[in-house]
C-alpha cells in the first residue's frame, strides 16, 4: 500500500499561527514568574581599552537592587566560552582561537562588551543603578581598518601578532599554468560589507533554579537549544537531565541566534542558581548593535583567466575578512566566501587565500547567507566585467560556464565549512536561467524596451545573477513521533524554530505518512525535555536534516501501526488501509480502528506482551546526510534609477530557484521574499558604520535602515526541481536563497540603467546607497 | 525620570483597570508585565519598529512611544481584542493565515492593529496604499508581499 501525498507539497495554511495571530504565542519576554529579578548589563563604551577599576558600591547600595556582579566576581566560573566550530581539516591553516567572555576582565575589545551586571527588582531599577557604577579604562587604539591591522602597532590580543585571526589557503589544479595561457586574465578589488541580521525580538534569557526539583529552566531565544543546555550543563556542574532550555517562539533569527555562548547566557543562570530566584534579561534595540553578532566586511582581490570564448580558465582570490573582537564561531563565514565564489561555473583551477582579522568590532558570526554573498558578488562581477571587456552578453558567458547536467555530483576538490569536499550533489543550471529570463523578458528588454525608455530620458537596466547555496549540513537532527490517545499526533524535535514553518511543514510530513489531517499532528520544537539530541536550526538545515529525522520517525510508527492492526484485525498488512485518523481492512465496511484507539491497545495496562515488544506507537529516529545538499537559483530584475537622486524603483524582480522536492510552496514563497528583503537591505540601504575609534555610528534603527514595504519589491518566483540523492525526501535547504545574490544583482542592473561600464565606471562594492552612487559616479559628472 | 506615583484608570480591550504607575513608566511595559497582556510586543523602544503598535481611542499608537499615565480616562485596544478566540479570528487575521502574512510573528500584532484602522479609513486600498499604510512597520521575516495580499483579501471580504 501507497502512502498518499494530499499534503507533502501543498500550500497549507500553518498549524502555528492562530496562537500567533491572536497574542497567545509564549515570546521569551512573555515569561513572568513569582519573585522575579531583572538584570541589566554595563558595557564598554570604547571599543579598546585597559580596565583599571570598576566601582559597583553605590550600584549596590541603591533601593531595589539585589546584586551587581563584575568578572571578578564569577570566581573560577569565568571562563572565555567554547570555539563552537573548529577549524577544517585544511593542510597548512593557520588558526589563533580567542574566544569571548562572560564580563571583560583586564580588557574591553569592543564598544558593548559587558563589564558588569545589575539584578534588581524591575529593569527600571536595573537601568539606574548602571549609571552608579564608575569604571576607569585607558583607552587604547583601536582596530577597524583591515589592511592597518595587519601592519599596525594595536592589537586586539596583545599576544596575537598582526591581528591575524586565521589564514587559510585552498585550491585545485594549477592557476599559475591556467592564468599562463589565458587569453583574457581580469583583476579588479571588491569590499562586500554585510549588516546586522535585526530580528524585530531582540535576544533574551530568563533562568529559573528549582531548588526543590534540582532543576534549572532557561528560556532563550537560541537557535541552537540542546547545545546551550549541553554546554551549561557542564559549565554549572549540573548533569544534562538538570537543565531544560526552551526555546519558544522566537521572533526571527537569521543566523545570529545561533551563536552561544553569548555572555548573559552565561551569567543569567548562574546568578538565578545563586539568588535561588528567577531572572530576566531582555536585550534593547540599542544592545542589540554591540552584544549580538554580526556580519561584516571582506576586501577581495581577485582575478579571473579566461580564453578567447570566455570560458573561465581559473580563479585566484586573496581576501581579508573581518572577525571582530573574538572568533568563536571559527571559520565558517570566509569558508563560505571561499566555498561559494565557484558558483554554478565550472571553474578548472582555483587559489584562494583569506586572512580573518581580529578588529575591535562585535563579533561576527553567520547571518543568512553566512559569507555566501561575499563570494557570489566577486564571482559575479568577475563575469559582468569580463562580459564587458569581451564583448559577449551578460548571460550568455554565464551559460558558456555553467556546469553541465552530467557532471554530477560535481566535485569541486576544496573543503566545504561541514568538514566535507564541495560537492555538488545535483543540478541542472541553464533550466533555471532559461526561465529567469523568460520570466524577466530579458532579450525583449534589451533589445526593445530599454532603447524606447532611454528615449523618454529614462534610466532603466537589467540584472541577472546566478548561485548556488551550500544547504542542509550534518550531522544529524533526531525526532519522536507518537500517537496519543485522543488520536492526535505528537512530533518532537531539537531544532529551535524562528518562524520557518516547522510547526507545518513537519505536520505534512507526518500527516502523509499516518493518514492524519495536518493540525491534528502536534509539532514541538525547541524544548530539551520534549527531545534532547541535534545540532540546531542554521545553514539551510531545518527541513531538510530534521525533516527526514521526522519522516523516518513517521514511517516507523506507520509500521507499528499496521503490525498492531493487522494483529488485531487477524489480517495482512497489506489489507489495511491507514486514513482519516484510522486504519481500516480493505473492502470490509466496519472493521477499523481510530489510531488513539490503537495507541491506547499498544500500552496494554494488564496481561503478557511478547518479548521485545515496545509499548506505544511510538518512534525516534534520526537522520544524518552524507553530505550537503547544494541549491541554486537565478534572480532577474529590472530597475529605474533617477540619475539625478539615484533613488531606485525596482520595476520588476524575478526568483527561480532549484530546492529539489518541496513540501510548502506557501512557505518557501515566504522565505524567498524574506530573503530577497534582507539581500535588498544589504545591497542599498543597510551598513554599520564604524568610525576609526571603532564606534559605531548608526546603532539605532532610525539611522540602520530595515527596508519597508516601500522598499522591497514584489517578487515573482518559479521552481525547478532537481531532488537531492543525499536524503529520501529529496529536499534541500531554502532559508537563505533569497539573500545571496542580491547585491551583484544590484550592481549589474544600476550599471546598465545608467550606461557605467561604457564610461569606465563599475560598482565593485555593496552595500551601495544613493549617496555612494553619487561619489561613485562623480567622474562623469 | 520621574518615579512619582499616578492613579490611572484605562479600558484596554472594553476591560476597566485601575491602577498605580510611575511616571515614567511605558504603556508598552504596562500592558506587558503589569496587565499580562503579552501580545503587544517591543521591538526597538524608540517608536521606528512599529512592533508594539496599539489603538488608542481609534488611532494607531506606538505603546513605546507613551507612558502609561498619559492613557487615564482613555480606551486602548490590543492584539488581544481583536477576535473572541482562535477559533473565531478578526478578518485580518484570517486573511494573514490564509496568505502567510507572518512568519515568526513577533511584528504581526503591531501590523494588525496599524491595518485595522487603515481598513477602517480605506476599504477598498489598492496596493500602492497598502504598502504606503505598512510601512511604518518593520518585518524582517516575509519581504511584506504576503502580507500585503493578506490586506487586499481581508479588504475584500470586510466589503462583503
Amino acid at each position: 500500500m501507497n502512502v498518499t501525498t494530499r499534503n507533502f507539497g501543498a500550500p497549507i495554511r500553518r498549524n502555528e499561527d492562530p496562537r500567533l495571530l491572536s497574542g497567545q504565542a509564549l515570546f521569551v519576554d512573555d515569561v513572568e514568574l513569582p519573585g522575579m529579578l531583572y538584570a541589566a548589563f554595563l558595557r564598554s563604551n570604547v571599543a579598546h581599552a585597559r580596565i583599571r577599576s570598576i566601582d559597583v558600591t553605590a550600584a549596590r547600595a541603591r533601593d531595589g537592587v539585589v546584586a551587581v556582579y563584575i568578572a571578578e566576581d564569577l570566581g573560577d566560573y569565568w571562563a572565555p566560552g567554547p570555539l563552537l566550530v573548529p577549524p577544517p581539516p585544511i593542510e597548512g591553516i593557520t588558526f589563533n582561537q580567542r574566544t569571548q567572555v562572560p564580563l571583560a576582565k583586564d580588557k574591553v575589545r569592543h564598544v558593548g562588551e559587558p563589564l558588569a551586571v545589575v539584578l534588581a527588582q524591575s529593569r527600571y531599577l536595573a537601568e539606574d543603578a548602571l549609571a552608579d557604577i564608575t569604571v576607569e579604562l585607558d583607552p587604547l587604539p583601536a582596530v577597524v581598518d583591515l589592511e592597518k591591522a595587519l601592519t599596525g602597532d594595536a592589537r586586539v590580543h596583545d599576544d596575537v601578532r598582526g591581528n591575524i585571526a586565521a589564514r587559510v589557503r585552498q585550491s585545485r589544479g594549477d592557476y599559475a599554468a591556467a592564468r599562463s595561457r589565458a587569453k583574457h586574465v581580469i583583476a579588479r578589488r571588491f569590499h562586500y560589507d554585510h549588516g546586522a541580521s535585526s530580528p524585530i525580538e531582540t535576544r533574551g534569557v530568563v533562568a529559573n533554579w528549582d531548588a526543590r526539583a534540582n532543576q534549572l529552566t532557561i528560556w532563550d531565544t537560541t537557535q541552537a537549544p540542546v547545545f546551550l543546555r549541553n554546554g551549561l550543563a557542564g559549565m554549572l556542574g549540573l548533569s544534562e537531565r538538570q537543565v531544560r532550555v526552551i526555546a519558544p517562539f522566537v521572533g526571527g533569527g537569521f543566523g545570529p541566534k545561533i551563536m552561544l555562548f553569548y555572555p548573559e547566557e552565561v551569567v543569567i543562570p548562574w546568578a538565578a542558581m545563586r539568588h535561588n530566584r528567577p531572572i530576566k534579561w531582555i536585550e534593547d534595540r540599542l544592545e542589540h548593535f554591540f552584544a549580538t553578532t554580526q556580519e561584516r566586511g571582506q576586501t577581495h582581490d581577485a582575478e579571473i583567466a579566461l580564453d578567447a570564448d570566455g570560458r573561465i580558465l581559473g580563479v585566484k582570490d586573496v581576501f581579508l575578512h573581518d572577525t571582530g573582537a573574538y572568533n568563536p564561531y571559527g571559520l565558517t563565514v570566509p569558508i563560505n566566501s571561499q566555498c561559494t565564489l565557484l558558483g554554478p561555473y565550472v571553474i578548472p583551477s582555483y587559489d584562494s587565500t583569506f586572512t580573518a582579522i581580529f578588529t575591535s568590532k562585535p563579533i561576527v558570526t553567520p547571518y543568512r547567507g553566512a559569507g555566501r554573498q561575499h563570494g557570489v558578488f566577486v564571482i559575479e562581477r568577475l563575469m559582468d566585467i569580463a562580459a564587458h571587456e569581451l564583448k559577449i552578453d551578460r548571460v550568455e558567458i554565464r551559460r558558456r560556464n555553467l556546469i553541465p547536467p552530467d557532471a554530477f555530483p560535481y566535485n569541486n576538490e576544496i573543503i566545504y565549512q561541514d568538514f566535507a569536499p564541495l560537492s555538488y550533489d545535483s543540478g541542472n543550471y541553464a533550466p533555471i536561467l532559461d526561465k529567469a529570463l523568460a520570466m524577466i523578458g530579458y532579450d525583449k528588454f534589451l533589445a526593445d524596451e530599454q532603447q524606447r525608455l532611454r528615449a523618454q530620458g529614462r534610466h532603466v537596466g537589467v540584472g541577472v545573477a546566478c548561485y548556488v547555496e551550500g544547504t542542509g549540513i550534518g550531522p544529524y537532527e533526531g525526532a519522536k513521533v507518537q500517537v496519543q490517545a485522543n488520536g492526535k499526533v505528537s512530533v518532537a524535535t531539537g531544532i529551535g524554530t524562528q518562524g520557518q514553518g516547522h510547526f507545518t511543514s513537519f505536520a505534512q510530513i507526518v500527516a502523509d505518512q499516518l493518514g492524519v489531517e495536518v493540525p491534528d499532528v502536534d509539532v514541538v520544537t525547541g524544548d530539551t525535555d520534549q527531545f534532547y539530541w541535534g545540532a540546531g536550526t542554521f545553514a539551510s538545515r531545518g527541513a531538510v536534516v530534521a525533516g527526514n529525522a521526522v519522516n523516518e520517525a513517521a514511517k516507523a510508527v506507520r509500521q507499528k501501526i499496521l503490525k498492531l492492526a493487522a494483529e488485531h484485525f487477524e489480517c495482512a498488512e497489506e489489507d489495511l488501509e491507514i486514513a482519516n485518523g484510522a486504519v481500516s481492512v480493505v473492502g470490509v465496511p466496519g472493521q477499523a480502528i481510530k489510531l488513539g484507539a490503537l495507541a491506547v491497545k499498544a500500552n496494554p495496562m494488564r496481561g503478557a506482551v511478547k518479548p521485545g515488544a515496545e509499548p506505544g506507537l511510538e518512534s525516534t529516529q534520526y537522520f544524518g546526510p552524507p553530505g550537503g545538499a547544494t541549491a541554486a537559483g537565478v534572480h532577474a530584475m529590472i530597475v529605474e534609477v533617477d540619475p539625478q537622486t539615484f533613488t531606485l524603483e525596482v520595476l520588476k524582480y524575478v526568483v527561480v530557484h532549484d530546492c529539489g522536492t518541496v513540501i510548502n510552496p506557501l512557505i518557501l514563497a515566504g522565505q524567498i521574499h524574506g530573503g530577497v528583503a534582507q539581500g535588498v537591505g544589504n545591497a542599498f540601504y543597510e551598513q554599520l558604520v564604524f568610525d576609526d575609534d571603532g564606534q559605531l555610528l548608526n546603532a539605532s534603527l532610525a539611522d540602520y535602515l530595515l527596508p519597508t514595504a516601500l522598499e522591497v519589491p514584489h517578487v515573482d518566483i518559479a521552481h525547478t526541481v532537481t531532488v537531492s540523492p543525499l536524503n529520501p525526501l529529496g529536499i534541500k535547504g531554502a532559508g537563505e536563497a533569497g539573500a545571496i545574490p542580491v547585491g551583484p544583482l544590484f550592481a549589474q542592473a544600476i550599471e546598465d540603467a545608467l550606461g557605467l561600464l561604457d564610461r569606465n565606471v563599475e560598482l565593485n562594492e555593496i552595500p551601495l546607497s544613493p549617496g555612494r552612487l553619487f561619489e561613485l559616479t562623480a567622474k562623469l559628472r | 525620570m520621574s518615579t512619582e506615583m499616578h492613579a490611572i484608570t484605562v479600558t484596554v480591550n472594553g476591560t476597566h483597570y485601575s491602577r498605580q504607575v510611575e511616571g515614567r513608566l511605558l504603556l508598552s511595559d504596562f500592558l506587558r508585565h503589569d496587565l499580562l497582556l503579552a501580545g503587544t510586543h517591543v521591538g526597538c523602544e524608540h517608536g521606528v519598529c512599529g512592533a508594539c503598535t496599539v489603538i488608542f481611542d481609534g488611532a494607531p499608537v506606538r505603546s513605546c512611544l507613551m507612558f502609561a499615565a498619559q492613557t487615564d480616562g482613555h480606551r486602548i485596544e490590543t492584539v488581544e481584542g481583536l477576535a473572541a478566540d482562535r477559533d473565531h479570528l478578526h478578518p485580518l487575521q484570517q486573511a494573514m493565515r490564509d496568505c502567510h502574512g507572518l512568519q515568526c510573528g513577533y511584528c504581526t500584532p503591531g501590523i494588525l492593529m496599524t491595518m485595522k484602522v487603515f481598513l477602517e479609513e480605506t476599504p477598498n486600498p489598492d496596493e500602492a496604499q497598502i504598502r504606503e499604510a505598512l510601512s511604518g512597520n518593520l518585518c524582517r521575516c516575509t519581504g511584506y508581499q504576503h502580507i500585503v495580499e493578506a490586506v487586499q483579501l481581508a479588504a475584500e471580504r470586510m466589503r462583503k
